[in-house]
Formats: C-alpha cells, sequence, structure tokens
C-alpha cells in the first residue's frame, strides 16, 4: 500500500513540473497547465500525508 | 531565508549528543533543501530586480554568494559543532554567563518577530487575490487599506494559534509539502519565462539566445526603482553569502550540526542555497521582471498576484504554505527565546504575544520590501556573538585565556563578550552611517560591513579578554 501511495505521490511531483516545461516548449496552453497543477496539488496533499514521516513530530530549536 | 530546523530537537539541550543520535548526510540534505524554500524568497527575487541587477551580477553573484555560505557552515560552523556537540545557547551560557545570553535572547527574539511578520506579508498577499483589496505598493511604509489589516490580522492570527498549540502538526505539513513546493517554485521560473519569450518577441532556441534574453530583458542592470541602492556583482554576493549569517557565521546552526558525524556534512547546504537562494529567487526575480516588462508603471511587489497570474490555485497554495510553514517556526523560536527572558510565563502565553508582535509588523509592508536592508541588519545583529564563539574555542587557548570563562569562573555576565558583541555593532552601524565613499564606491554599506565587523568581534574579544581575565581571576 505504502508503495502504491509513493507511486501515486511521485506521478503529483511529475504532474507539477511537466506541465511547466510542456508550456516552455510550447505544447501546452497556460490554463491547461494551472489546472494541471491545482489537480496535482490536491493529489498531492492527500496522497503524501498516508505515507511520509508518519509518527514524526519534529520540534524546531531555538 | 532559512527558519524550519526539524533536526534541532529539543534534547541533549544541557548535554552533548551522544553517538547513537548522530544522523546521517541525507537528513542535513534533505532539511536544508526544503527549509530554504520559503515564502520570503518570493520577495528577495523581486527585490533584486527592484535593485536593478543584471544578469551577469545576479547569475554569478548568487552562484559565488552561496558557495561562500556553504563555506561558512563548513569551515567555521559545523567543525565547532561536532566537537563540542552543543546547542549555541549552552556554548553561550558557558561563555557569556546567563545573563548576557538572556540578552542575547531578546535581540534574537525581537529579529525573529520581525522576519515572522515578513512571512506574514508574503501570505496575506495571496488572500488579496481573492479578496480583491488595496495592497501595500513598493514604497508603502503604513497599511493602505483596511482590508489589507484585516488579512495580515487573520493569517497572523491563525499562524500564532498554531505555533502556540503546538509544534508538531505545523512541522509535518511542511516537510510533506517541501518537496512540492521546491517544484512548483521551479514551474514558477518555467512558465514566466516562456511569457517573456512569448511578450519580447525574441527567439530562444540555444543557450546563447536564452542568455542573450536574460541580459535584455529579465535582468536589464538598469537604475535601481524608487530610491533604493543599485545593486552590483558584489551587492549579490554578500547578500547570498550573508543572508543566513545568524545561522553560519552567527553560530545559530550549532544546534542543527552537533548532530552530523562529520563536518564536511556542511556542505548539505549547498542543496538549500542551490534550490532556494539560486532556483527560486530567480524564478520569483523572474515573474516580477515579466510584470515590470508588461507595465513599468507596476512596480508592486506582490507574490501572490505573481504566484497567481503564473501558476493559478496552486501558485497561490504554494505562496500561503511557504508563508505559513515558515512563519510557524520562527514565532515558535521566538517565544522560545522570549521565555527564556520571562521564565515565569507560560510558553502558550509567549508565543501568542510573540504572534502579535509579528502580526502587528507584518501590517506595516515597509518591513517586506525593505527585506534585503533587514536580512542584512538581521546577520549582521546576531554576527558578533558568531565570532565570539568562534574565538573561544579555537583562539582564546593560544593565547593563554580560559574558554567557557563565565561557566569557569561562575560569572553571570561575561562583559569581554558583552563589550565584544555592543562595540562591534556600534563600529559596524557608525560605518554604515558614516556613508565613506571609496573611488565612488561605498565599501561600508549594511550588505558588506558585517565582513570586517567579524576579524573587529574575534580581536576585541580576544583583547578584552586578556584584559578582563588578567582583573577578574
Amino acid at each position: 500500500m505504502k508503495v502504491l501511495l509513493q507511486i501515486v505521490s511521485g506521478a503529483a511531483l511529475a504532474a507539477t513540473l511537466l506541465p511547466a516545461v510542456f508550456y516552455l516548449t510550447g505544447s501546452m496552453g497556460l490554463p491547461q497547465v494551472k489546472t494541471l497543477m491545482l489537480g496535482a496539488a490536491i493529489v498531492w496533499f492527500i496522497a503524501t500525508p498516508l505515507w511520509m514521516g508518519r509518527g514524526c513530530d519534529g520540534q524546531p530549536g531555538e | 531565508m532559512a527558519e524550519d530546523n526539524s533536526l534541532t530537537t529539543n534534547e541533549y539541550e544541557r548535554q552533548p549528543v551522544p553517538k547513537h543520535a548522530l544522523l546521517r548526510f541525507k537528513s542535513f540534505v534533505g532539511m536544508y533543501a526544503g527549509e530554504h524554500c520559503a515564502g520570503t524568497e518570493l520577495m528577495i527575487g523581486p527585490l533584486f530586480v527592484v535593485h536593478g541587477v543584471s544578469a551577469v551580477d545576479v547569475v554569478f553573484g548568487l552562484l559565488l554568494g552561496n558557495a561562500l555560505a556553504v563555506l561558512s557552515w563548513m569551515v567555521l560552523t559545523a567543525p565547532i559543532a561536532i566537537r563540542t556537540r552543543l546547542t549555541l545557547y549552552y556554548q553561550l551560557e558557558k561563555i557569556c554567563g546567563r545573563s548576557l545570553v538572556t540578552l542575547y535572547n531578546l535581540a534574537n527574539g525581537v529579529m525573529f518577530c520581525f522576519l515572522a511578520g515578513s512571512m506574514i506579508t508574503v501570505s496575506a498577499t495571496a488572500l488579496g487575490v481573492w479578496f480583491e483589496f488595496p495592497m501595500p505598493r513598493l514604497t508603502d511604509v503604513y497599511p493602505n487599506s483596511v482590508g489589507w489589516v484585516m488579512a495580515v490580522v487573520v493569517v497572523g492570527a491563525a499562524i500564532s494559534l498554531v505555533a502556540a498549540y503546538g509544534y508538531g502538526m505545523v512541522a509535518r505539513v511542511a516537510n510533506i509539502a517541501a518537496p512540492w513546493m521546491v517544484l512548483v517554485f521551479f514551474a514558477f521560473g518555467l512558465v514566466g519565462l516562456q511569457r517573456f519569450i512569448a511578450a519580447s518577441d525574441q527567439e530562444v532556441n540555444s543557450l546563447a539566445s536564452l542568455w542573450e534574453l536574460a541580459q535584455t530583458q529579465i535582468w536589464t542592470g538598469g537604475d535601481p526603482l524608487g530610491n533604493n541602492v543599485k545593486f552590483t556583482f558584489w551587492h549579490v554576493t554578500f547578500f547570498a553569502w550573508f543572508c543566513n549569517m545568524a545561522m553560519h557565521v552567527g553560530m545559530s546552526d550549532l544546534s542543527v550540526f552537533r548532530f552530523a558525524k562529520h563536518s564536511w556534512y556542511g556542505i548539505a547546504t549547498a542543496a538549500g542555497m542551490y534550490v532556494g537562494h539560486f532556483m527560486a529567487w530567480l524564478s520569483a526575480s523572474v515573474l516580477y521582471a515579466l510584470q515590470l516588462h508588461g507595465d513599468p508603471t507596476n512596480t508592486d511587489v506582490l507574490p501572490g498576484p505573481l504566484a497567481y497570474k503564473a501558476c493559478g490555485i496552486a501558485g497561490l497554495i504554494c505562496v500561503i504554505i511557504a508563508g505559513w510553514t515558515t512563519a510557524n517556526p520562527t514565532i515558535y523560536r521566538a517565544g522560545l527565546a522570549f521565555q527564556a527572558v520571562v521564565p515565569s510565563k507560560s510558553r502558550f502565553a509567549v508565543t501568542l504575544f510573540t504572534g502579535a508582535i509579528a502580526t502587528l509588523a507584518g501590517v506595516f509592508p515597509a518591513i517586506a520590501m525593505k527585506l534585503l536592508g533587514f536580512v542584512a541588519l538581521y546577520g549582521l545583529i546576531l554576527m558578533p556573538m558568531g565570532a565570539v564563539v568562534f574565538a573561544d574555542f579555537w583562539l582564546l587557548k593560544r593565547f593563554g585565556l580560559k574558554s567557557y570563562y563565565a561557566e569557569h569562573s561562575g560569572l553571570s555576565f561575561n562583559w569581554a563578550a558583552g563589550l565584544t558583541w555592543l562595540v562591534t555593532l556600534a563600529i559596524c552601524l557608525g560605518l554604515v552611517f558614516s556613508g565613506i565613499e571609496i573611488n565612488g564606491f561605498q565599501p561600508f554599506q549594511i550588505w558588506f560591513v558585517a565582513l570586517p565587523g567579524w576579524f573587529i568581534a574575534t580581536a576585541l574579544y580576544i583583547s578584552l579578554s586578556r584584559l578582563y581575565q588578567s582583573r577578574v581571576a
């Protein structure tokens, strides 16, 4: 299950950056970039907390 | 800017970190890469453009300045950290005595409050996109609308409450958000670049033509906006070197590297420098240069609208999270620093009070709009104590003097260290305000003065210790 979630998170990260790369190369429009990045953000913040840093509570020092 | 240090746990506060608690190299890489992609990067990048940088100045200045910052961590901070394995505060207490450390805590806490205030300002600009209230302009000192004040108060109150109730949850959100934020910052740059190419009708099909675009359209090196100082290669280099001065030269990251197995782990800071203080700053400055290219009269430095135009709602979420996750630990740390001054008060109450001060600071846009100068001042104020730690550890014994003098002699205020701090600051600020010019260049501007200041502080501490230890002993 953890591996599956990690794959989903990895896909979300790819979907965060790749639209901007495609926009730079002229193969995607800006509205699509914004939509895909929003979708990727939602997926990232749903999938990643399920496996990353569970049971860890960092405390800042000074 | 560096904020959250998840490695600086509250464990081993008054004892050396034991061997079994040491951490692996990759822990440091991850921590530094994440923590240097903060909300303030979205202010700093555009402010370089405000100061009229050229492409050569900003690119090569950042490459060199960040390398010097990494070297400072490797050569100054980490070697002491792995030998003593103590927090900065405990080490300072041994050198300076409890009363002087309390004074240091107060100064540290106040600077943290202002820093957190600028992070709240960054997050509040994202709310401005949604609620469309008038937002501050580049030259504004005071808030210019009720909506702005309300946005800052709401953001500040939320951040302060979370900080007061505990840090664990926000630390986890920060860790989760970090990889995503880094990529969104990169996307800002890519989108900004393509829009620049389209807006300038310039064909970019090679590195040479990309560099041409950077020089002629993005970082043109013209006059600075308003009455700001013109930034040269040296300004950028020294800013990049000293913007985290409190952490490396100032020795605050002793608390981090006391967990390192070897001093070369200091090179892990390169991950933060070249991700946050190179890529993120350049990306943010591309967005601002694009805004100026489209409308030269629109000089507002507002991360919210800049991010929204580039990446839509995902960009806005990035601005809010970047500001929130970095302001939060900053307020928490400021609270801890103030609590050391008034230990009878609860941490909850002190953190809320600290958050209120940070929120008040965030209401005034002048701090965020003058962030380059403020960051330099922040480093300068804490630098002399780093020089004291350095001299105390490496040099005092060579001069036949005692290290950890306050602990050794039971002093609560080591005047040699205290005077070093105050006299160095007085000299440095005197040099800044003197406006001395050599061949048309002012070598003692706030961004440069900490370098001679460090040597002044080191020499002063040794001289004053010689005098003081002979009298007190």
